[in-house]
């Protein structure tokens, strides 16, 4: 196909944002729907790029030209099997989120909206970038108009989350572009396919360790995993609704996308090799990001605490099919963890997601997340209850909704290859369901009905237009989850194929 | 081609220069035709420029080897033109009613870029050393140049004393290397000490000397521990001068730096790489630790112009010219000086709109600047970005190719060290952003910004955001200027 999709999905958005910036900022109602209505096109687009998204092949819709040919790094673009959801999901998101703050947005309405499509750029950009430098550009990219969304129109603390976000994510960042150039230096491409395929540091265990560990540390602090996920509460609980949306939605998949693009493909051995330490901390951030997650009161930070959770079942997923490199035996198990692994980020970025909107929903009315302070809402709010309540059971893995198949595929796949890691991490999906039920659904909305809430109005008609999608995805994909399977299965099953 | 021609950049400057000084003489007291002396200085710099670009691939010894003619002269003399260029556009307002000596000030910044593109040319001790004084008196003046400001005063008072002393100790450093080589050519000291001329007794004096050397090249381009006159010189200096002061020096520095050390000590490269690497670790982090903690703009921009030399120094002491890497060190030197100087005049060009406007150098009066002149905020935060070393910006891609020539060594603690300032820098650069764009204003007056400021501070935010997406002929035009480099 000529026309070149992926770049006018990320780049539309920058458009739309000079545009925006262009508007004089007292046309609110304008920059509102122009930006809503601008953020359709990279959703169409990226719905047609999954139509047409040929499961058999590899890498699709490429697109390669040369940037800086003295270092050989080239505007080289393409979607596979595993970035073609997210791609989706990220224009879906970013066009919900448009949507709910238009509603809720009220200062500084033109600098939110510009900053919003910025960041759709630089994350699509990542998702489909296939040169290592153009990767690390969207990626840095990416953290500025963040920075920005947290620190103007974030909580109390914002300040504080902003720049704490930014300089954690920063450290993670320059410890990769150090990786970057040593790829390059050992095996002459800054190319992610090509140099996946020459496999760098080949010759030296230890080189290629150091520079495993580098990008590793990029990617864990982004995903986030235990212990360099202390920048995620208070990220997620200081920034806008739909900047946390974003966040737990999109971002933190960056992370874990990367381990699929760039450290599988590129250092299975010392995948292998260093899968253990990978495990433990997949698994510690299971079962401790769900413990934490059900002492606190605060109901965004439980909500952010559980994204540290569910998390964790994606990077089980990932450290089991490496505990299993080299074992072809364990094929199938393999390709399970990861099909799982992958799901999990779909369907978690849907599920949290619509957790981040609800919450949003009840703090604009009662001004407050601590959940001593409601009880016996199901009476007064039925509608917001149901969605709640499908969305709460979504997210602890319930069969029939979207959030069980990832759970259940990384288990399948983990317990074949490394049985007591799984079997620890099982122990996560108990306490989910307790933070889930007891925590926030019994505190919230059952009980006795607490007065002070008498006047709290139900879910408005916009609300309801932002959740519906979420909740339909959820359903269909849990009710069909070979809708996205396959797809997935199609990448990763290649990827495994080149290990 | 004559000497003239060859010599034609420095011949335009110098008459550039003395114009400006006849000229505001002549013009004593007439203030209108005073007005127009910025534009001679624009002109002659200009005409430098294209006098330089016409130069371009020669490779000339001049006078019996004192100078040389080359690219990599040339990219230097490109590098301060641009510069004083800027500052000049930057300069315009600044001193009405500061000082009655305006027109002096255009003169002496003007002889102070003829400094630097002589020091540039430099291949002769003696020629490094009358260069580099030239330009440090030009600097002290300009340094001192608020005769009634206290603060001027006392930062040219500690930028002369330590000056003269550094150059002391550079002169003397110079003489011991006349003493054990016999000559003060670069050329002829390489030839001695590769042909081994030199008496085994005498031997141990190069390391003394290389150090003094060192003492005196590192004073300019303020390396630790030779840095302690620059945030007060800094500071109190008019600001237009701190920005040509945080560019021009240093590159005439680094210029003679590598062609010293590579020119005349290629034998002991590994002494002096391990040296440079250490000085560069400490200036990187003393520069960026000391820079968390200021409350002035300026000065905050003088600690972080040091934490930049100690980020350029990275790719000197990683220098491997025989690597078949494009990654040779030297390249990244230049690559970061060129965004460097884009980057941070611009960055001052946005202090001194700031000041213009509303008198005040606190960082914590640049509250809410984005309502009160969102292009100000928009292009100082660009800018800012730029000195982190975010992309797409000149500052990333300086940074990525000096890291690419550590880690081409393999200096693994200089990159870390490196990447780690790179995210302690972030924080005090995002500080600033932090005022300008989340808190609220103190008072809710525009900020005025004249027509020649929003020149300089577009074209500097342009070409930064230009060499960050578009980087080719950049990396083009250091690598060729490298290439040329070792051969006098």
């Amino acid at each position: 196909m000529n026309f070149p999709i992926l770049s006018v999905i990320a780049f539309v958005p920058l458009l739309g944002s000079v545009i925006v910036l262009l508007m004089p900022k007292d046309k609110e109602r304008l920059i509102k729907q122009f930006s809503i209505a601008i953020s359709f096109i990279p959703l169409i687009l990226s719905i047609v790029l999954w139509v047409q998204f040929n499961q058999g092949v590899g890498m699709q819709f490429e697109e390669q030209l040369a940037w800086i040919p003295a270092i050989h790094v080239n505007y080289h673009v393409g979607a596979d099997g595993l970035s073609v959801p997210l791609i989706f999901l990220t224009a879906f998101l970013t066009t919900l989120s448009l949507f709910y703050s238009s509603f809720t947005i009220k200062t500084r309405v033109k600098e939110f909206f510009l900053l919003f499509l910025l960041l759709e750029m630089g994350m699509v950009g990542v998702f489909i970038s296939l040169d290592f430098v153009l990767f690390y550009v969207f990626w840095e990219i990416g953290l500025v108009p963040m920075y920005f969304l947290i620190g103007i129109w974030g909580g109390p603390r914002r300040e504080y989350a902003a720049i704490k976000f930014f300089l954690y994510t920063l450290v993670g960042s320059v410890a990769m572009l150090l990786a970057i150039i040593g790829i390059y230096l050992n095996t002459g491409t800054f190319d992610i396919i090509q140099a996946a395929a020459v496999r760098p540091f080949v010759e030296n265990f230890t080189l290629g360790s150091m520079a495993f560990w580098a990008i590793f540390l990029a990617f864990a602090i982004k995903v986030p995993m235990f212990p360099f996920h202390t920048w995620l509460p208070d990220a997620h609980v200081e920034a806008p609704t739909a900047g946390s949306v974003i966040l737990a939605g999109i971002l933190l998949k960056l992370g874990c996308y990367g381990f699929f693009r760039v450290l599988l493909p590129m250092f299975p051995e010392q995948f292998h090799a260093f899968a253990p330490v990978v495990a433990i901390l997949a698994v510690i951030s299971i079962v401790y990001g769900a413990m934490v997650s059900m002492a606190q009161w605060d109901l965004k930070k439980l909500i952010a605490y559980s994204s540290v959770s569910h998390m964790g079942y994606v990077m089980l997923g990932v450290a089991a099919a490496a505990f299993a490199i080299g074992n072809p035996q364990m094929f199938d198990s393999q390709a399970i963890a990861l099909n799982g692994a992958v799901f999990q980020m779909f369907s978690h970025g849907i599920i949290t997601g619509a957790l981040f909107f609800l919450v949003g929903i009840i703090y604009e009315r009662a001004h407050t997340r601590d959940l001593k302070a409601f009880g016996g809402l199901a009476s007064k709010v039925p509608y917001y209850y149901g969605i709640f309540l499908v969305t709460g059971l979504a997210s602890l893995g319930l069969p029939g909704l979207a959030g069980f198949w990832g759970e259940f595929f990384v288990f399948r796949g983990a317990f074949a290859i490394a049985p007591v890691y799984a079997a620890i991490g099982v122990i996560g999906i108990v306490f989910t369901a307790a933070y889930i039920l007891w925590k926030v659904i019994q505190h919230m909305f059952l009980g006795p009905f607490n007065e002070k809430w008498a006047g709290l109005a139900d879910m408005t008609g916009w609300e309801k237009v932002t959740l519906w999608p979420l909740v339909i995805f959820m359903l269909l994909f849990g009710l069909f989850p070979p809708l996205i399977v396959n797809t997935i299965n199609a990448a990763m099953t290649q990827l495994l194929g080149k290990l | 081609m004559n000497l003239l021609g060859l010599l034609s950049p420095e011949l335009v400057l110098l008459i550039t220069g003395l114009l400006i000084l006849i000229l505001d003489m002549v013009f004593h007291h007439r203030d209108g035709r005073r007005e127009w002396l910025p534009f001679v200085g624009i002109a002659g710099l200009v005409g430098a420029l294209v006098a330089a670009s016409l130069l371009w691939g020669r490779q000339e010894s001049l006078l019996s080897g004192m100078m040389a003619v080359d690219s990599f002269a040339l990219f230097f003399k490109v590098v301060a033109g641009l510069s004083t260029l800027l500052v000049i556009l930057a300069s315009w307002d600044y001193f009405r009613g500061k000082t009655p000596y305006e027109g002096e000030f255009y003169g002496l910044l003007v002889l102070a870029a003829l400094a630097i593109t002589l020091a540039a040319s430099s291949t002769d001790l003696i020629m490094i050393y009358l260069s580099m004084e030239f330009l440090s008196i030009a600097s002290y003046i300009l340094v001192g140049y608020l005769r009634d400001d206290p603060k001027s005063n006392e930062g040219a008072i500690k930028y002369f004393l330590y000056g003269a002393i550094a150059s002391g100790i550079m002169l003397y450093g110079m003489s011991l290397l006349y003493g054990v080589t016999g000559t003060t050519s670069l050329a002829e000291i390489a030839k001695v000490f590769a042909a081994g001329k030199v008496a085994g007794d005498m031997l141990w004096l190069v390391l003394p000397a290389l150090v003094m050397l060192l003492a005196g090249f590192g004073f300019k381009i303020a390396l630790v521990p030779f840095h302690q006159w620059a945030p007060d010189a800094y500071e109190g200096a008019p600001t237009p001068v701190t920005a040509f002061l945080s560019v021009g020096p240093k590159a005439a520095g680094f210029a003679i730096l590598i062609r010293v050390f590579l020119a005349a000590f290629p034998a002991f490269q590994v002494d002096w790489v391990a040296v440079l690497a250490a000085i560069s670790m400490v200036t990187m982090t003393l520069g960026n630790v000391v820079a968390l903690k200021q409350t002035n703009i300026k000065r905050m921009l003088a600690y972080s112009s040091i934490a930049h030399a100690g980020y350029i120094l990275i790719g000197f002491a990683s220098v491997a010219l025989k690597s078949p890497s494009i990654f040779n060190g030297v390249n990244g030197v230049l690559l970061y000086l060129l965004g460097y100087l884009f980057t941070n005049v611009g960055a001052f060009v946005a202090v001194i709109a700031f000041e213009n406007g509303t008198g005040s150098n606190q960082i914590s009066d640049y509250a809410g600047l984005v309502k009160r002149s969102p292009w100000l905020a928009g292009t100082l935060f660009v800018l800012l970005l730029s000195l982190t070393g975010i992309p797409p910006t000149a500052g990333f891609l300086g940074k990525f190719f000096v890291f690419a020539a550590a880690i081409n060594v393999q200096f693994w603690a200089l990159a870390l060290v490196g990447i780690i300032n790179s995210v302690i820098a972030a924080f005090y650069y995002l500080n600033v952003a932090r005022y300008m764009f989340f808190l609220p204003a103190a008072e809710e007056s525009r900020v005025k910004i004249s027509p020649a400021l929003a020149v300089a501070l577009g074209i500097a935010t342009a070409v930064t955001l230009l060499i960050g997406l578009y980087p080719q002929p950049f990396i083009d035009f250091a690598t060729q200027s490298v290439r040329l480099l070792s051969v006098f």
